[in-house]
């Protein structure tokens, strides 16, 4: 089976300022179907714009993207969008959801876009089930402002399932969580890592990154190290160890 | 996407601002009232004009005489001495399709009667002239071809003579001196009210054209000659007939005479109104342009605002184009829900104006019509740049947007 992202020496340089930025230099990469990859670097080491590469919201300025065997560095605007809504899905740190949207009706959103014809019924019961994946639905017709932040996530998390993504990219998807709620999160992650789903994440924090199963590091555009995780954390055992150490878990947790 | 989520998002984020939504809806609120109030108000007076016109009678064609020049001073058209009681009689003789024929002297007379007097115009005419006016006698009896003939001393009396001379009797079978003359009164006439340049055509006093001709006015020409064809369809045949019959009679001669008939006063007196309603309307348009360009700017200012969620759509798989039918229909149900307001207080304001001063308004289905369209047009036009705006965001830099 051929690997889902296959990223050959990619490179993307801005020259919208005064002096062209080289922000992605070379960087070769194959992600596998089913891996959980942590893309992790300090800022400016060209993690964000790698990642907009790898989502198809960005071009590069050379180099080749084949996604699920699609060459896609080479598409236009539209075709990208087609690509965006039909084999990705996004995860964003600010959650972005649709502000006065009920929880299912931004579940819904990604079906209303592109060629695939659902009936109302069907967008209805898929964007339900999704929720359901996140243990939501019980609020499926709240209104994100009622939500905390990681019901929120997991609305967006719903959202980016909803069109059966080959891959599920999050960008600092626990960047404005708590570390209670991110491992929570992260919980969510592994366990739709475990029934298949291939998920890259863009994380500067070590802990979060040691959730996933291979840790990428990225330093000045290009790729300083490749590794799987030894010591993998677990959800379940993180939120254990959590309850019987508040305190401890402080001095470790999310920054923000 | 689909049409039906399309409406659903527009509607969505129109309610989210009530206000901002009403408020800018309100320029096209009051541009299009002002246009269906305006235009009513025009096609009402356009209509009550067509009515006066036709109270001058059903196919009138009427001919008058030339304009007479004498040492360099040219008089206006009657002031000829050129139509006489032969050409009158020519014409009833040699035209066909003509149902009645009025030779017409007129002059202004102080008029004595009950011992009281009035100042009125009295008009020499045929008996024809009632049915060629469309005037009913309200009490009494026209004079007859025989009181022609024999320059009888009988008169028709309008209301107003009537009103003015014999208030408390019965006019009909009294005596009404015109200079000195008695005039023996068989008949008054029916209130027929103002024409169209506000005169009161009820006052008047009918006299035989003969009798005007040699016991009033003495003169030997007469002024107009009034001709009622049988029916619209032979109006121009027998207009042209008319003519040729009277430049036969002048044997070469210059014609010194001009025909005209009912449609051209009807055309000519209805163009002022109409050019005053296209100038009412046109006014009432530029608002509606103002209220155009308070969608741009709202919805200008949307875009900016709901920059982040055209990021999120554009992310998750939107074109360029449904980010754009998106905007679009926004100010479209925006304009156009101003424009269905609009007419409504467009109507409501005119029959307010109709009510109050009492002026005619008549509002027009193809008035109200053309002020949705073009209420709809107004969004779709100003809508345009701000969807086309919102269409063209990248993705990153929309999602970035604080």
């Amino acid at each position: 089976m051929p690997p889902v992202v296959k990223i050959e020496e990619i490179h993307k340089i801005y020259d919208s300022g005064e002096v062209p930025v080289h922000a992605v230099r070379g960087v070769t990469l194959e992600i596998e179907r089913g891996d959980f990859v942590a893309l992790m670097g300090a800022s400016g080491s060209g993690k964000s714009t790698l990642m907009n590469l790898l989502g198809c919201l960005d071009r590069p300025t050379r180099g080749r993207y084949l996604l699920d065997g699609i060459d896609v560095s080479e598409l236009d605007r539209n075709a990208l969008a087609d690509i965006r809504n039909q084999k990705l899905g996004f995860v964003f740190q600010g959650f972005n959801l649709l502000a006065r949207t009920t929880a299912l009706e931004n579940v819904e959103l990604p079906m209303l876009y592109g060629d695939r014809k659902f009936t109302t019924k069907q967008i209805r019961e898929r964007a339900m089930h999704c929720l359901d994946i996140v243990g939501l639905s019980q609020r499926s017709d709240h209104f994100p402002s009622q939500l905390s932040g990681g019901q929120q996530q997991r609305v967006a998390i719903a959202r980016a399932l909803v069109n059966e993504p080959q891959v599920l990219l999050a960008d600092e998807p626990t960047g404005n969580l708590d570390t209670r709620t991110s491992a929570e999160v992260m919980g969510v992650f592994q366990r739709l890592n475990d029934e298949g789903i291939t998920i890259v994440m863009v994380t500067h924090e070590l802990d979060i990154a040691r959730f996933c199963k291979r840790n990428l590091i990225l330093r000045d555009g290009m790729m300083v190290r490749d590794e799987a995780v030894a010591n993998r954390s677990l959800s379940a055992t993180e939120l254990e160890k959590l309850s019987s150490a508040e305190a401890a878990a402080k001095l470790t947790g999310a920054k923000s | 996407m689909r049409f039906g989520s399309i409406i659903k998002v527009a509607l969505r984020a129109l309610m989210r601002n009530t206000m901002r939504s009403i408020l800018t809806a309100l320029g096209i609120i009051i541009g299009v009232g002002a246009v269906i109030a305006m235009v009513s108000i025009g096609n009402g007076a356009k209509a009550q004009v067509e009515a006066q016109v036709a109270s001058l009678g059903q196919n009138v064609i009427t001919v008058f005489s030339g304009s007479m020049s004498s040492g360099g001073m040219r008089g206006g058209w009657g002031s000829s001495p050129s139509l006489t009681i032969e050409d009158a009689e020519a014409i009833e003789r040699e035209v066909t399709g003509i149902v009645g024929v009025s030779p017409e002297v007129r002059d202004r007379n102080q008029v004595l009667a009950n011992g009281l007097n009035w100042n009125t115009s009295v008009n020499g005419e045929s008996p024809d002239y009632p049915d060629i006016r469309s005037w009913k006698i309200a009490s009494g009896a026209m004079f007859s071809d025989q009181d022609v003939r024999s320059v009888a001393k009988v008169c028709v009396i309008g209301k107003t003579v009537a009103d003015q001379l014999f208030a408390n009797s019965d006019p009909v079978g009294q005596t009404l001196r015109i200079r000195n003359i008695p005039f023996k009164i068989l008949g008054v006439l029916d209130s027929k009210g103002f024409n169209l340049f506000g005169q009161d055509q009820d006052d008047a006093v009918l006299v035989p054209y003969t009798s005007h001709m040699k016991r009033l006015s003495r003169r030997s020409y007469i002024s107009s000659i009034l001709i009622q064809a049988a029916n619209a369809d032979v109006i121009d045949k027998v207009q042209k007939d008319i003519t040729e019959v009277l430049t036969q009679r002048r044997k070469g001669r210059e014609p010194d005479f001009t025909v005209r008939n009912q449609v051209e006063l009807a055309q000519t007196a209805t163009a002022t109104t109409q050019t005053m309603t296209l100038l009412l309307a046109a006014i009432a348009s530029v608002s509606l342009l103002v209220g155009g360009i308070g969608i741009m700017n709202i919805m200008l200012v949307s875009v900016t605002e709901r920059t982040r969620e055209i990021g999120i759509r554009l992310a998750i798989g939107a074109h360029g184009s449904d980010v754009l039918m998106q905007f679009l229909i926004e100010a479209t149900i925006l304009s156009s829900l101003g424009g269905v307001i609009g007419i409504l207080l467009g109507i409501g304001s005119s029959q307010l104006v109709s009510h109050l001063n009492g002026w005619p308004v008549l509002v027009s289905t193809a008035s109200i019509v053309i002020a949705f369209v073009f209420s709809a047009a107004v969004g779709m036009f100003f809508g345009f740049y701000p969807a086309r705006k919102a269409a063209q965001l990248d993705p990153i830099d929309a999602l970035r947007y604080e």
